[in-house]
Parts: structure tokens; C-alpha cells; sequence
């Protein structure tokens, strides 16, 4: 087993969540879309979370995107994911919009962009 | 990290760190199979991002029994989650999660393959044995996947397919390419593969 390739993170994973273990919210997945909008941040937040909002001032991004470029864990992330999420300072959606989860098309537009990449 | 060989035949890798503006469809795709046997230097090929990892727990237990014979030139086991991400026309984002398979990785199998749409197995045939753990954990989770041979330069190549399917228990409709992990367009092919696989196999009310 190796360390973590590449420094140390800023909060050790087990400070990171205040000692938070499980999200507030269920349904915080890897890929949720994690997004900011331009709601000034609120003065005193933890290190990590002002960590996570900086990284969403750049645009949205995936929390297992985020957890890797935060150097932590996926499931420290996801609880402060669903911690701003629940003071309103993130918006999560889901990996597809609720409209288009069951689109039979889906598969087939992968493949055509499968194909279309090849041709780039 | 052993880095990834440079590709013969790379495609572009264009993408920033954030997701484009018209992100809206994002799916998943498992990658998965023993140790080094190309996991990471696939989802490299095709990924628009430099392939990020997360740090995923496991047990102390495992850490004795990672198997390493026969596996040249990796310099390190590690229980990152690879994964990449490549953006589609049409708004879809397709992530490549980097996945082990061996059933003590079970707990973490269920949560990553949660909402994906199928697996690609990639295997070595120069042990084909350390490939059936893995294919038992997916064929026990029920996610439809597609098998890749890795053409690894020094793999034999006087198996047949029908040797190889029989050695692997495939059942028939199982879709079994060759791809060589390290090119792009290689890597897209046995996506492809799944993906029609996917398809192909979709119960007719759903088509």
C-alpha cells in the first residue's frame, strides 16, 4: 500500500468533517454535481468546506472530483457536500436529471459519442 | 504510480479540471480486473483529464494478500480509486472508474458500481486465473460487462477465442475484444463493445 502520491492535505480526513461520519443527506453519490452559486461565504467556516467552496468558485465539478482534488477521502466530502448543501451554500443535482433517468436513448447517444470521439 | 507508457495514438486531451458548461447526462462505467493488468493505463488513454484518484479505506487485512506474481514493472499496489472522465457530444459526461475486483474489495465494489452501466473487464492472458475472482464478483452483482483482453506485447497468442471463452466460462453473448490498453482509440473500441453490448441487450420493452 502506498501513501498518498503527491504531499500531505491541508485537514487530516478524520478533522475534516468535525467528526462527522455520515451525510445528511442520502443521496449524496460520486457523481452529484456539486455547484456554487455567487452567495458571499459566510465568515468562520471550516477549513475544509471553504476548501471544497474555493474549489467550486472555478465552476461545478463531481464530489469524487472534488474529494480528489482536496486530497480526501470521497466519504469526507460527501458529508461536507451535504452540509453546504443543506446551509444553501452548494447546490448537488443529480448524475442526470430526474426527467431523463430512464431515457431509452441514453445508451445509444453514448456509443454515437463513443464513435464521434474517434473521429476528433 | 508506475506512469502509463505514451501512447501510440493518443487522443486529445482538451478538458479542463471543471465540467463544460453543458455537462447534463453523467454515467459511469466500471474498469475493472486484477492488479496490473491496465486499469489505470486505459482510463489514461481516453481520458480528457489527467486520471484523479480518491483514497478509499480498506481493511489491514487485505494489505498481506495483494498478489503480485507475475505482475512486472508495477511498482506499487494501492487502494486509490482511479478514474477519468471523458465529455461526449450531446451534454453526456462519461466517467471510467477504475475499479478491483477481488471479492474483499466487495463493500467497495457495490458503492462505486451503484448506477453504472456496465463493467469492462480487462484481462491479461498471461494469467488468466487471476481474472476469475473478478469475474465472479461482477457476474454475482449482476452489472452487465463486456471482456477486454490487454495485448500485453508478451501475451501467447495461440489461444483461440473459443479456448479463451471456455477458460473464462463466458457464456456466449458475452462480447470478448482485444485491445491494446496503452492506445486511445484502442481503449474506445472495447468501450464501444460494452456499450453495444448494453444495447444490444436491453430487454426489448425497454428498446
Amino acid at each position: 500500500m502506498t501513501g498518498r502520491r503527491g504531499g500531505r492535505p491541508l485537514v487530516p480526513a478524520y478533522l475534516s468533517t468535525g467528526g462527522v461520519a455520515r451525510p445528511s443527506r442520502p443521496h449524496v453519490e460520486r457523481l452529484t454535481v456539486l455547484a456554487r452559486d455567487g452567495t458571499p461565504l459566510p465568515a468562520g467556516l471550516p477549513a475544509a468546506e471553504l476548501a471544497l467552496l474555493e474549489l467550486l468558485s472555478g465552476g461545478a465539478l463531481t464530489v469524487v472530483e472534488a474529494a480528489a482534488l482536496l486530497r480526501l477521502p470521497f466519504s469526507a466530502v460527501r458529508v461536507l457536500a451535504a452540509d453546504l448543501v443543506d446551509r444553501d451554500l452548494v447546490q448537488a443535482r443529480a448524475p442526470i436529471p430526474p426527467a431523463e433517468r430512464f431515457d431509452p436513448d441514453l445508451l445509444k447517444r453514448v456509443a454515437d459519442g463513443l464513435r464521434a470521439l474517434k473521429h476528433q | 504510480m508506475a506512469s502509463a507508457p505514451s501512447s501510440t495514438s493518443e487522443l486529445p486531451r482538451a478538458g479542463g479540471t471543471h465540467l463544460p458548461d453543458d455537462a447534463r447526462d453523467l454515467v459511469k462505467i466500471l474498469v475493472t480486473g486484477p492488479f496490473g493488468v491496465g486499469k489505470t493505463t486505459l482510463i489514461d488513454s481516453v481520458s480528457e483529464i489527467r486520471p484523479l484518484h480518491t483514497e478509499e479505506h480498506l481493511t489491514e487485512a487485505s494489505v498481506p494478500v495483494d498478489d503480485l506474481d507475475g505482475v512486472r514493472e508495477k511498482e506499487t499496489t494501492t487502494v486509490a480509486i482511479d478514474f477519468g472522465r471523458i465529455s461526449l457530444p450531446g451534454g453526456i459526461v462519461l466517467y471510467l472508474f477504475g475499479t478491483p475486483g477481488q471479492e474483499r474489495f466487495r463493500t467497495l465494489w457495490d458503492d462505486i458500481s451503484y448506477g453504472a452501466l456496465g463493467a469492462l473487464v480487462l484481462v491479461d492472458s498471461r494469467r488468466i486465473d487471476a481474472s476469475f475472482d473478478v469475474l465472479g464478483l461482477v457476474e454475482e452483482t449482476g452489472l452487465p460487462y463486456a471482456v477486454a483482453f490487454n495485448a500485453f506485447p508478451d501475451a501467447p497468442s495461440h489461444y483461440t477465442g473459443e479456448q479463451l471463452r471456455t477458460a473464462l466460462d463466458l457464456q456466449p453473448g458475452t462480447p470478448m475484444v482485444t485491445c491494446d490498453a496503452r492506445d486511445g482509440h484502442s481503449s474506445v473500441d472495447a468501450l464501444l463493445a460494452l456499450v453495444q453490448h448494453l444495447i444490444d441487450d436491453r430487454p426489448a420493452e425497454a428498446r
